[in-house]
């Protein structure tokens, strides 16, 4: 006696969370099982393997058959053909762009291309995540970065719009987007200890104030080029931050601001001294990457230069973080104080 | 020219994409109507179109209304080559020809394609303009209203139930005619949609003018069928029950009912509403209110003597009460003579009604079934189905004489199916023989009212159990007893119906689904040999069934079955034989004895042992399954003191001391002496095998109910979840195993494992009750099991149901000294009640003045058959189950008063069952339900029949998942257009859905599948009740709403 043909189906769509997971996990019918047996649910329910099995294949049938509506969300909603209470449907798509820390770390600022998408095989053996979850993840990647990649306006705003996800995960995907946009290089050695969500502050910062978004000059003229508001950064903003240079050549002027910031913080910073022997090195460091973001290449390197230059002199000098941001704040804030400079901000680094 | 149907096409949305080179699609619409089409102008570029259309006019016959569907097809433009077509949308517009139900049909439907599925949706505004035609030779039946239900739907008032109405159409069946070689797959499925939407139309127009002749407005219970009968063609046949119902309004409704009903009837034939001023919407009126009657024309006009058996039965004649009774004696022989000449005058005596207002149902026989094997043939003038008519017409007059055996004049309950093979087909009717009030037999007139006040003192929860026939003539030997609830009448020892149960029933403890399941191999043979080998295996395969039914109610201690049906498939080397029936445990009736086990060869030391290890296994799960369903009938009903349900106890006393002054108490406490057991005899394996198969029957794990009736007997606090679901599954037999016994297995294993699976997957419901469980079981192909079950699933408040007893009792003993008002659901009180309070004291003298007024003459009843002849002709397999029911051993309860459970619906549960919470009531939810009701709703409006008829194909079987990727995928579809449809028209929910077909055809090898859809119900309107609460708490009439409401559920 072979099962043929084994199907449920609700009026309302019944959605399992626990088979969900799995399924979102990328587990085959058969692991999933297993996993299922495992949990005991056996036990709980009194039911059989058979039982079990044929329960998971409806479950995973379903979320086959819901899989195209999630991959545009607002469809999901207008959709005819599964009835799913409203709370489930924010669920479903929740939970299917949801994605794995160590996965996003792989790919955030790669470019997500097809051979991005060939190297998942070995993203999937590092992480020990399923290959399928991650071509899920890595989908959904492309999917948002293709939507909104040509439209205007704030980048959380149209990511929410078109895929109806909650605000922290919007959050998380403009970040996503933002960095594979510009390619910033996040996989090097160094940055290792950087976890996604420290990225996602900066990707956040940097959306805020260096876009053209951010920058408050929104093109008069309709037809200019510049759409990408949220995801560009300012050309012109960077090619500001040159004149930022001033700040190491000008011997004066180094003195000055040093003397600035040495006044300010005096007393305030428990790595005062080292603060005041570095000065000169840690201000070149910032203001030579500021400096160089013109050139595309070196703004891929952004994050790996910070640290080099930044932030590695920090911590072998044992700054606390506290003073870290202190010293930046002050870093900034003095220059104001020391002529025509305009606001420019250095994005903060944990 | 007396209807204009007005269409507007508004917008598409999510369409596919049919053009590859843009990725977009260029969409218009073709609207067509009879031979009329229109065109919307093409979108270009869109996959959301926005047409706008202008209206689309069609100026057509009411004739053309009825039968024709408005066919809207969606097609993408294509300038060089032929336009592509998207999909499809058939709109039934029949709602929109009756003035009370949907006036506009508007919404988005889903476009459907028979290869493709649903691609997209259109949004589609349908009107229609119909001119008053009193025409009286007219061919259209527009306004009479159809209903799945089978029951008086929630909101109207049956002022007369006609009774019987069936018709059936033939034509050839597309798929099987010659220009099918030549054409596409789609064109050929969708020119089969088009005829079975077709030929349902002109078959529910027919029933429509068979109605409007018996000049009823209405159809209950109406069920259609289609028969597809390959190369000898296709069948759409219905039944129903004709009515001629009121819109309930406001009890204000009441008076204007009992003026002569079918002589406005007559005045305004097409009028749906004669009393538009009287019935304003709002809160229903209470059930109490309603009439039932029998329309002159087509009724049994017969004498109703005021003498009636159940009145002169009741405690109140005991009492002296003194308003009925006259002639109590031998009035069974009258009563016989009565329906003897008024089955002469009505054809069938048939109503397709499972559930009945309160006093309508005065005796229940049995269970009365016929079958028949017919060879197709070509039917050659489809205009003339004479064959297929007259092969019905057999099987409906076997019935009749079935039912005339058991003395009952009616059959309720009444429905036919067929099972189809090749050119074999076997025809099934069954239903439930029954004698019906007499009382209702003439015209709804002011006395029909008083009747039904009167009505209300029958004794509750037994009546019906009582025989119909003549105990010193019984038709087949049955061993009878004093009914254990008035001990004034005989019952049988078990009772199968194919009813629900009657909402006044007092049974003990819960019920539980009982199932039946047979496989019998058969040769493969052709035509005439293989019709004589299924003739020849029928009769057995009724007894097995009957046989596991009977032990099965045993096993669970248990002794009535409701809603039985008993499914025969037919396959090319099988046929299957599955019985499904709700089993309770009637107070009424004697508890049943155990089952013994005797084995053949008691020499034998370790067979003995065998067989008394059995016995204590057999005994051990009546117990336990008597635990489980609280099956724990009183011994002594007086020392029952803290009962929660002290009202009835009250009554109880009442019965008891007048029965302690009667003989039947020595009666019966003689008939204690016997206590001959069920005695299953182990004479070989197979017998070995079928008590194994007794015992593998797992009960469902704990906080799960089921049953296949309505509702679930002892559960009445549901709360407002509920979950449809339909759940297919296809087994392959291997070929070598293929013996009886390990088809029996097979098949049992499928539905048992079926069944587990849905508790599991419902397990987030739980404490929850599966309802209405519909299992169907054919044969697609050789080594194929199919079964289908629909049911749904609700859940109740475990917690709730203590503190509604509680209630329900405190309420209860209020009303008992202070309210005299709830005659209905307590109508035993009015013996303690002084006559006067009745509302029509002058009842007796006026009744019969009446009645002798519009009886028969005297002479006609005299002539009339006597009624014993018929017993010899009493269908074979009734006679085997009352022979068995024969073995079965008295009960041991000693007292004949039972502590009457709560009723199901009573008010304190319906208080408290009135405050659900409504998580989900978001805007454009549509509830599906096979049941009548929705639980902690009320209905307001039926908006129409919904029949609706699929097919899908796929030549990329693998693609799209195989075989369950394939139906789950078209399942799901067939739900949302059918909520669409109920959208559409206004409605946010189909109640008494019913999956009546899934044919399910598979061809793995060339990567091909077809499946054949065919789905039904009505289209409602519901309001929660926690939102009429205020509503009703405003009434004067506050009292009564529970007690309506309480009917509502359950009728």
């Amino acid at each position: 006696m072979t099962s043929e043909l084994d199907i449920f189906v609700g009026n309302t769509t019944l959605i399992d969370e626990d088979v969900y997971r799995l399924w979102l996990d990328g587990y085959s019918v058969s692991d999933a099982v297993a996993l299922r047996v495992r949990s005991g649910i056996l036990e709980q329910t009194g039911a059989t393997a058979a039982v079990l099995q044929s329960d998971t294949m409806d479950h995973y049938r379903t979320f086959h058959m819901l899989e195209r509506l999630l991959h545009a969300p607002p469809k999901l909603l207008h959709q005819l053909i599964f009835q799913i209470p409203p709370s489930r449907q924010a669920l479903l798509i929740e939970r299917y762009y949801a994605f794995d820390e160590a996965f996003v770390r792989e790919v955030l600022g790669k470019k997500l291309s097809k051979g991005t998408k060939k190297d998942l095989d070995d993203i999937s053996t590092k992480t020990g995540i399923t290959l399928k979850s991650c071509r899920r993840q890595f989908d959904n990647f492309k999917r948002v970065f293709k939507v909104v990649e040509e439209m205007r306006g704030s980048l959380v705003d149209n990511i929410q719009q078109h895929f109806l996800l909650s605000d922290r995960l919007a959050r998380d995907y403009a970040a996503i987007v933002f960095f594979a946009n510009n390619r910033f290089e996040t996989g090097k050695k160094k940055l290792q200890y950087l976890s996604f969500g420290d990225f996602a502050f900066c990707a956040e910062l940097m959306i805020q104030n260096w876009t053209l978004g951010a920058v408050g000059e929104a093109p008069t003229d309709p037809d200019s080029q510049v759409d990408d508001m949220d995801m560009d950064l300012d050309k012109e903003f960077l090619q500001d931050l040159k004149e930022l240079k001033v700040l190491v050549a000008d011997k004066d002027l180094l003195d000055l601001h040093k003397s600035l910031v040495c006044t300010a913080l005096r007393g305030k910073l428990g790595v005062f001294s080292e603060m005041e022997a570095n000065f000169k090195n840690l201000s070149r460091g910032l203001v030579n990457v500021a400096a160089k973001l013109t050139h595309t290449k070196d703004v891929r390197d952004l994050f790996v230069d910070l640290v080099e230059k930044f932030i590695e002199p920090c911590r072998s000098d044992h700054w606390p973080l506290n003073d870290v941001r202190l010293f930046l704040n002050q870093y900034s804030a003095s220059v104001h104080s020391l002529d025509g400079f305009r606001f420019a901000c250095s994005g903060c680094v944990t | 020219m007396p209807g204009k149907l007005k269409v507007k096409i508004v917008a598409g949305r999510h369409l596919p994409v049919m053009d590859r080179a843009s990725d977009l699609t260029d969409a218009f619409v073709e609207v067509k109507f009879g031979n009329t089409t229109f065109k919307t102008d093409v979108c270009l570029k869109s996959l959301n179109p926005q047409w706008n259309s202008e209206w689309f006019k069609f100026e057509v016959d009411d004739e053309d209304l009825q039968d024709e569907p408005l066919q809207i097809t969606v097609l993408d433009h294509d300038t060089y080559s032929a336009n592509d077509a998207i999909g499809k949308v058939y709109i039934d517009i029949d709602p929109l020809l009756y003035s009370e139900a949907a006036t506009v049909i508007s919404g988005w439907f889903p476009i459907y394609d028979t290869i493709h599925g649903i691609r997209g949706e259109i949004n589609v505004v349908v009107k229609v303009d119909l001119f008053n035609d009193l025409n009286r030779f007219r061919q259209s039946s527009c306004g009479v209203k159809f209903f799945c239900t089978t029951s008086i739907p929630k909101c109207y008032r049956a002022v007369i139930i006609h009774g019987f109405v069936e018709e059936l159409v033939v034509n050839e069946d597309p798929e099987y005619q010659w220009i099918d070689r030549i054409r596409t797959p789609r064109a050929s499925n969708e020119a089969r949609q088009r005829l079975i939407s077709l030929m349902s139309g002109e078959l529910q127009r027919k029933i429509g003018l068979k109605v409007l002749e018996m000049r009823g407005n209405a159809v209950v219970g109406y069920l259609q069928c289609f028969d597809l009968e390959g190369e000898s063609g296709l069948v759409v046949r219905a039944i129903g029950t004709a009515c001629t119902l009121d819109k309930l309004s406001s009890p204000a409704a009441f008076l204007p009912a009992c003026n002569s009903p079918s002589k406005e009837m007559k005045e305004i034939p097409f009028n749906e509403d004669p009393n538009p001023n009287t019935h304003s919407s709002g809160p229903s009126t209470p059930l109490k209110n309603q009439t039932y009657s029998f329309s002159p024309s087509k009724s049994y006009s017969r004498q109703s003597s005021s003498s009636d058996t159940d009145l002169s039965l009741t405690p109140k004649t005991g009492m002296g009460s003194g308003s009925a009774g006259k002639e109590g004696g031998p009035f069974k022989a009258l009563l016989r003579q009565q329906t003897q000449s008024a089955l002469e005058q009505r054809e069938f005596p048939f109503f397709t009604l499972t559930a009945f207002p309160p006093g309508f149902l005065v005796h229940v026989g049995g269970v009365v079934s016929a079958r028949s094997v017919k060879l197709l043939d070509r039917i050659h003038n489809p205009d003339e189905p004479e064959t297929r008519d007259a092969w019905w017409a057999e099987i409906r007059q076997e019935i009749k004489s079935h039912a005339k055996a058991l003395g009952c004049h009616a059959v309720v309950g009444y429905s036919e199916s067929t099972s189809i093979c090749e050119e074999v087909c076997i025809l099934s009717a069954s239903g439930t023989a029954a004698v019906l009030n007499p009382r209702f037999l003439q015209d709804g007139t002011v006395e029909g009212c008083l009747e039904q006040r009167l009505e209300e003192n029958l004794p509750a929860g037994c009546g019906f159990c009582h025989i119909p026939y003549d105990e010193l003539n019984m038709p087949f030997p049955a061993h009878l007893t004093h009914c254990y609830n008035c001990r004034k009448q005989k019952v049988p020892d078990v009772l199968f119906t194919t009813i629900d149960l009657p909402v006044d029933a007092t049974v003990i403890g819960k019920g539980c689904l009982i199932q039946a399941r047979l496989c019998r191999l058969k040769k493969k043979a052709q035509a005439e040999a293989n019709a004589t080998a299924i003739s020849n295996l029928l009769p057995f395969m009724e007894y097995e069934v009957h046989t596991q039914l009977m032990n099965k109610l045993k096993l669970k201690g248990m002794n009535a079955l409701f809603g039985l049906r008993i499914q025969i498939s037919v396959g090319e080397n099988m046929l299957m034989g599955l019985a499904s029936a709700t089993g309770v445990y009637l107070a009424a009736l004697p508890t049943p004895g155990g089952i013994q086990i005797a084995g053949k060869t008691p020499n034998d030391g370790s067979y003995e042992q065998h067989i008394s290890h059995m016995q204590k296994k057999i005994n051990d799960t009546i117990a336990k399954n008597k635990e489980l369903y609280e099956i724990n009938p009183p011994e002594m009903s007086e020392e029952i003191i803290g009962s929660p349900i002290p009202e009835p106890r009250q009554r109880s006393r009442l019965l008891r001391s007048q029965s302690e002054s009667s003989d039947e108490v020595a009666e019966l406490d003689l008939s204690h002496g016997k206590k001959d057991a069920f005695v299953l005899e182990i004479d070989d394996t197979d017998a070995m095998e079928d008590v194994h198969s007794l015992l593998t029957d797992v009960p469902p794990p704990s906080g799960f109910y089921s049953c296949n009736t309505e509702i679930m007997p002892g559960i009445n606090n549901w709360t407002s979840e509920i979950q449809m679901f339909t759940s297919v599954r296809v087994i392959r037999l291997s070929s070598l195993n293929l013996t009886n016994q390990a088809l029996n297995k097979n098949f049992n294993d499928l539905c048992e494992n079926l069944l587990k699976s849905l508790y599991f997957k419902l397990r987030s419901m739980i404490p929850c009750c599966l309802c209405h469980v519909n299992f169907t079981v054919s044969l697609p192909e050789d080594e194929l099991i199919q079964v289908t079950v629909t049911a749904v699933a609700i859940t109740f408040d475990k917690n709730q149901a203590l503190q509604t007893a509680k209630t329900h009792a405190e309420k209860s003993l209020q009303r008992a000294s202070t309210d005299n008002e709830e005659l209905l659901q307590f109508p035993l009180e009015l013996c303690s009640d002084s006559l006067p309070s009745h509302p029509f004291p002058p009842t007796k003298e006026h009744l019969e003045s009446a009645s002798s007024n519009s009886g028969i003459p005297a002479a006609q009843r005299a002539t009339s058959v006597d009624y014993s002849s018929f017993a010899d002709r009493c269908s074979s397999w009734i006679e085997l189950i009352k022979l068995k029911a024969q073995t079965i051993r008295r009960g041991s309860i000693k007292t004949t008063v039972t502590v009457e459970k709560a009723s199901p619906v009573g008010e304190g549960n319906f208080r408290n069952r009135s405050s659900p919470p409504c998580a989900n009531s978001t805007v454009g939810v549509v509830k599906m339900t096979p049941l009548s009701f929705i639980p902690g709703a009320k209905i307001t409006k039926y908006l129409g029949i919904i029949n609706m008829f699929f097919i899908r194909e796929t030549t990329s079987l693998r693609e799209e998942g195989g075989v369950s990727g394939f139906l789950h995928a078209f399942i799901a579809e067939v739900f949302a257009m059918v909520r669409a449809h109920v959208a559409a028209l206004g409605g946010n929910a189909v109640v008494s859905y019913i999956m009546k077909q899934c044919v399910f055809m598979e061809n793995p090898n060339k990567n091909q599948a077809q499946c054949l859809i065919n789905v039904s119900g009505d289209a409602v309107v519901f309001v929660r009740e926690s939102e009429l609460e205020v509503a009703s708490t405003q009434q004067p009439t506050a009292n009564c709403q529970p007690a309506c409401a309480g009917g509502e559920v359950t009728t």
